[in-house]
């Protein structure tokens, strides 16, 4: 059963000078008595009193401004910072997608960084090597697979991490933004195969600021404000919120046949206005 | 296909949990030895990425990781022929000591100085995927038995060369003991590089952990390795303490056994060269391991969660 909760959660960072990092400092600090060696550290209080639940089947959307802590909130989510403060459990095997570059080794070809980003993101290497040909016919990359990753530009780049990343099986998909930087004819063949692993994930945690994206791929949302959670619930209920108008009028009539929402009566989640 | 969307599902997350929190675990040695325990699972993630980083350094070279056992062939060389000289040695006899020393040295000296930056290197992994800490001591440890590995060979090729005069029973000059000389016992160098390998993981984890969050500690530790180099008995024999005071060493002796590094060389070159096995310094290991894993699990079980934060 794959699940995710955290209650009153709380993440600071400790802000370390080099005063603070040495050891000189701390030995002199003991003898005047008792100075918690990170008592006179400056903390960043990024997330505090978090309660989140998620379980199987949730498409969630996180928005808020720049530094309200939706990457933070992600790191936590996956497992990588664990609360200074509450507590949190994760089941479920996690695939976090923060920044697709990381584990991508400029000197090694291609087809080794499939390998070796797949199993990052918690493959075996049989499941892999079944894999290869798949991203490497979806990436389009063709002979260019086998020279070193220097040899490639900024957007060939992400199609190989997107082919790597929309090809395995996650349990828990956690996203961060910074999924672009192609074009568009790609971004269409992309986003079918990230539409296809949001399926076939069990949980999705998706942090972006495109309205459509979200509508697209959640359909609840956590609106994150100054490290708390300001508001949790159904994505159109939090985007209007957050926004101040309801997104689904803006969306263009593409974007709609597309999404299939011709049929949508446009003000039933605020009628009465 | 499935709706992606639909406006009327009732919000999937609810504000508290269904059961009230479990207590934090983040400090419990459950989690510290979990977090070893994991590691080792991935096998096939850092057995692929230590082959990775052995690759990657030769990439552009010509003859490729042969690179690693060239120079430490020549540097063994070296210094073997300079200091058999220095302290009138049998060249048969003590170039394969040098030799065998150095070789062990290089993986001692990797796996303490890679150690105490295994986390501060490797904080953009650690930032972005949440795999047990664990995992990138093993990488290098295993980085480190590959290189040992590599050098081997270099051993291997000095043993063949001597071979006649190292099967015999000999001397070092200054001891007073007769070597046995090289004959099956020779097997028990792989237990005994196990132990090693297995207390690098403890000193790579304590001494990597600790200079995450005190960064002066990596250049103290690269700075005293040094002395340790030449404090420890690898280009010198223990038997010129006892020959330069003319006898038994006395008190010589001890600038030697009260090395740590000392017993962790010997329990792996004795054997390949077939010296004497002087029990003893199993004993010292056996301790270093209990004690140092020890050490390093209590710092495990209360730092670990930090460690993404301090990098
Ligand atoms: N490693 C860190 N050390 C110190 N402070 C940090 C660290 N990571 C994040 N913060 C702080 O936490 C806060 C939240 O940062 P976070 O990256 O989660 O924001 P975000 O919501 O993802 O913003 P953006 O939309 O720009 O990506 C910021 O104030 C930031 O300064
Ligand atoms: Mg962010």
């Amino acid at each position: 059963m794959v699940s995710i909760d955290v209650w009153n959660a709380s993440v600071d960072f400790p802000i370390f000078d080099a005063k603070s990092r040495s050891l000189k400092k701390l030995a002199l600090g003991k003898v005047g008595g008792k100075i918690g060696s990170e008592g006179r550290v400056p903390i960043i209080e990024a997330l505090h009193d978090i309660n989140i639940s998620l379980k199987e089947g949730d498409r969630v959307g996180l928005v808020g401004h720049n530094g309200a802590g939706k990457s933070t909130l992600l790191r936590l989510l996956a497992g990588i910072y664990e609360p200074t403060r509450g507590s949190q459990r994760i089941q479920g095997k996690v695939a976090p997608v923060f920044d697709l570059g990381v584990g991508m080794d400029p000197e090694i070809s291609g087809y080794e960084n499939i390998m070796i980003r797949g199993l990052f993101l918690g493959m075996t290497r049989k499941q892999m090597e079944k894999r290869v040909d798949d991203i490497a016919e979806f990436t389009e990359l063709g002979d260019y697979l086998s020279m070193p990753l220097r040899t490639y530009s900024t957007g060939m780049r992400v199609r190989l991490a997107l082919g790597v990343v929309t090809s395995i099986d996650p349990e828990i998909l956690l996203l961060d933004e910074g999924i672009g930087a192609v074009d568009a004819a790609f971004m269409a063949k992309a986003r079918d195969r990230l539409k296809d692993l949001v399926r076939r994930s069990g949980l999705l945690v998706f942090a972006n600021h495109s309205d459509e994206t979200l509508i697209e791929f959640c359909d609840s949302a956590i609106w994150m404000d100054e490290g708390h959670v300001k508001q949790q619930g159904p994505l159109r209920e939090v985007l209007s919120a957050y926004k101040g108008h309801d997104p689904f009028e803006y969306l263009s009539p593409e974007t709609r046949q597309r999404l299939g929402l011709d049929n949508e009566p446009i003000l039933s989640a605020n009628g009465g206005e | 296909m499935p709706p992606v969307l639909s406006f009327l599902v009732q919000p999937t997350s609810t504000v508290d949990g269904p059961e009230a929190p479990p207590a934090p675990d983040s400090r419990t040695f459950g989690r510290a030895v979990g977090d070893v325990r994991d590691a080792w699972r991935h096998r096939e993630l850092w057995g692929h990425l230590g082959w990775q980083d052995i690759k990657q350094r030769y990439r552009r070279s010509v003859i490729g990781p042969l690179w690693i056992t060239i120079s430490m062939g020549t540097t063994a060389l070296a210094l073997g022929l300079l200091y058999s000289q220095l302290f009138n040695q049998e060249i048969a006899t003590f170039l394969p000591y040098v030799t065998a020393g150095f070789v062990i040295w290089n993986f001692i000296l990797g796996c303490i100085t890679e150690g105490t930056d295994v986390f501060i290197a490797n904080e953009g992994l650690i930032k972005h995927l949440p795999a047990p800490l664990t995992v990138h001591v093993l990488r290098l440890v295993w980085r480190q038995v590959l290189f040992f590995a590599h050098n081997l060979v270099v051993y291997l090729i000095v043993l063949a060369i001597f071979f006649p005069s190292l099967t015999e029973p000999y001397q070092m000059a200054g001891e007073n003991v007769v070597q046995p000389g090289v004959n099956w016992m020779i097997l028990l160098a792989i237990p005994a590089f196990a132990l090693v390998a297995f207390n690098a993981v403890w000193v790579a984890l304590l001494f990597g952990i600790i200079s995450s969050r005190f960064r002066d500690i990596p250049p103290v530790i690269h700075s005293f390795i040094n002395l340790i180099f030449f404090m420890t008995p690898i280009v010198w024999h223990v038997g010129v303490l006892n020959s330069v005071s003319g006898g038994s060493g006395g008190w010589r002796s001890y600038i030697a056994e009260f090395n740590p590094l000392f017993h962790f060389l010997e329990i792996v070159r004795a054997p390949l060269l077939g010296h004497q096995q002087q029990w003893h310094h199993w004993v010292v290991v056996a301790g270093f391991t209990v004690v140092g894993w020890t050490l390093a699990l209590v710092v495990l079980r209360n730092y670990r969660a930090r460690i993404s934060y301090w990098v």
